[in-house]
């Protein structure tokens, strides 16, 4: 059965109270040469953002870097028990270098939680996420819900080298069959992907397919959806001024009816079914 | 209760303001583009003095190609194309969501053609809507910048045009981008504007010095921010000083210390713009500020503000009272 979006479940919550809310940072570690892992004590509604939901982040002004919009992340790891809002993400630009100068102490605000997240069929019994890069963290919270409702996961884990394959540990943690591909002994490549998400259909493994951090996964993935008929959600990035749908500055072109139309990956998304997002 | 606000001191500061035929509880709001439904998650809206709407067309309009924004030193240049869903869906979804609240709703209004800003403003004089915004300035990148509130007598025919077609009260927002906006400010009081917006964002671009590319789908944006505050704060208190209808400033406002600034030059409100994209909760800080520098001033009523700037013009025993 296709999945729509606009039936939004329990893991949507675009309805959920918002804030801008000051955190404190409470460790903030390289993971390696390239992803930092941020951790802040936050309350609620901040921890209780659902699984794809993102956050607007006002990164302090750090010597030459002055950024002066907000950045978004995606949501890496939300405990409301623990008190605790985590974030890893990959220095690119002016805003994460601003960022990467936070320190444990440190006061740090964070608007959300934003956007539409992934949603789950209860009828599914086992999905694939299939991601890369930083795009792991997005989906790393994604195999945590579906392992609590008896969802079981398939993790493609795409990177360049064995070092820079992220959250291998939390998607063991909750039992699912972690794939990395690699571009250093040359499984990434799109024909072994294919390969493996074949095996996976044939199986019977492979209810709904999740993406997110790569345009030839993502392309990869919409193929596999169509062909298999399965449902598929992607996570999309966009540069945001606001945050909020106000603005129209994050729209990116969608398949609705035949026609391509815009949408604000803010406020429509960024989760968006696999069947309406295109190419970037 | 519209107008008194308790201050920090215990004492009381009236913040209401009469605004081209509209009563304020205060002279807070949105600049139009920086607002929409969306900051209902995030602040209280009966706070604000007026809602603005994000400026719609007649017809659907897709809006311009990414990338739609670039930063700046302290400010932003957008070029986003007005993207708007058509005037018959605002009026059939739009207007019924604002009509929960208490504040009035002012819409934000453009048009390729005289008869067309007519014809809108008339569609739009509708149950809900408090008044209209005609944004006259907003620069039409399709005409290599150029608009109407480029040149006076332009404001003063399209001005006249929306007075015959509606009995709301008509503000007309003007553009930074001529060469001299108190003639056009004049032009649009003339013309029987209510009220005048001074101003809009300043023609303006960046070039990404890796790929000589524009930073902006569309070459060139419109800058605000605190960038533009100064520009902004001066072209004011120059029109303030020459009209006899209210001015509503609008560029690069932060802060309450802002608003005081914009006040005192001459603005009877002002509109909180691009600040609220980095900061959601800037309006209810800058009213509450607003509240507070009353209070330790001891002025009981912020339209005692409005002109105050002591620039050897104001009578000594006004600029007394204020002081």
């Amino acid at each position: 059965m296709l999945q729509s979006l606009e039936t939004r479940s329990v893991w949507t919550a675009n309805d959920a109270p918002v804030a801008d809310a000051e955190t404190v940072v409470l460790s903030h570690t390289a993971v390696n040469d390239e992803y930092r892992h941020l951790v802040l004590r936050a309350g609620r509604p901040a921890t209780l953002a659902a699984p794809g939901q993102f956050f607007h982040l006002l990164c302090p002004a750090s010597g030459a870097d002055k950024p002066y919009l907000r950045r978004p992340m995606s949501t890496y790891k939300a405990d409301p028990e623990a008190g605790t809002l985590e974030f890893l993400y990959k220095v690119a630009g002016l805003g994460t270098r601003a960022l990467a100068t936070l320190k444990p102490g440190d006061p740090f605000r964070v608007l959300g939680p934003l956007g539409v997240g992934f949603s789950l069929d209860d009828d599914w019994r086992h999905i694939v996420v299939l991601g890369r890069g930083v795009g792991l963290a997005t989906l790393a919270p994604l195999a945590e819900a579906a392992a609590e409702k008896g969802i079981g996961v398939t993790a493609i884990l795409s990177a360049r080298r064995p070092d820079l394959v992220m959250s291998v540990d939390r998607f063991a943690a909750v039992g699912a069959d972690v794939r990395p591909v690699l571009d250093s002994d040359g499984s990434s490549t799109p024909e072994n992907v294919r390969e493996i998400l074949a095996g996976l259909a044939r199986q019977g493994r492979a209810d709904a397919i999740f993406t997110c951090g790569s345009n030839r996964l993502f392309r990869l993935a919409k193929d596999f959806a169509r062909e298999a008929g399965i449902a598929g959600q992607v996570a999309l990035e966009q540069q945001m001024a606001c945050g909020i749908g106000m603005c129209f500055c994050c729209v990116r072109k969608f398949e609705v009816d035949g026609d391509l139309v815009d949408k604000r990956v803010c406020w429509d998304g960024p989760v968006f079914d696999l069947k309406e997002a295109t190419s970037w | 209760m519209v107008t008194a606000m308790s201050s920090p001191a215990g004492s009381s500061v009236s913040l209401a303001v009469d605004v081209g035929g509209l009563r304020l509880a205060n002279p807070v709001m949105p600049a139009s583009g920086t607002f929409a439904e969306g900051l209902d998650k995030v602040i209280d809206l009966n706070r604000l003095g007026a809602f603005v709407t994000k400026t719609i067309t007649r017809e659907f309009r897709a809006g311009n190609p990414v990338p739609r924004v670039c930063e700046t030193t302290e400010g932003l240049i957008n070029s986003i194309g007005i993207p708007s869903k058509g005037l018959d869906y605002f009026r059939d979804n739009v207007v019924p969501f604002y009509r929960a609240f208490s504040p009035p709703l002012v819409v934000s209004i453009s048009a390729p053609t005289v008869d067309d800003f007519a014809a809108m403003a008339r569609d739009l004089t509708v149950a809900g809507v408090a008044a209209i915004e005609a944004n006259i300035s907003c620069p039409n990148i399709e005409e290599d910048g150029r608009s109407f509130a480029m040149e006076p007598r332009l404001t003063e025919t399209v001005t006249a045009a929306m007075r015959k077609a509606t009995a709301l009260p008509l503000w007309v927002k003007l553009t930074p981008n001529t060469g001299d906006i108190v003639a056009v400010a004049r032009a649009a009081e003339v013309g029987g504007a209510d009220a005048v917006v001074v101003a809009n964002t300043i023609l303006a671009m960046r070039i990404d010095t890796e790929t000589f590319r524009p930073k902006l789908g569309n070459v060139l944006g419109g800058l605000s921010g605190p960038a533009v505050k100064p520009i902004a704060l001066r072209m004011v208190y120059q029109c303030a000083d020459k009209l006899t209808i209210p001015v509503i400033g609008c560029g690069g406002i932060a802060t309450a210390e802002d608003a005081v600034e914009f006040l005192l030059a001459g603005a009877r409100a002002v509109q909180v713009g691009t600040t609220t994209f980095v900061r959601p909760t800037a309006m209810i800080d800058v009213i509450e500020g607003l509240s507070a520098f009353c209070a330790r001033r001891g002025i009981a009523d912020v339209n005692a503000l409005v002109g105050a700037v002591a620039d050897g013009n104001t009578a000594p025993e006004e600029a007394e009272a204020v002081l």
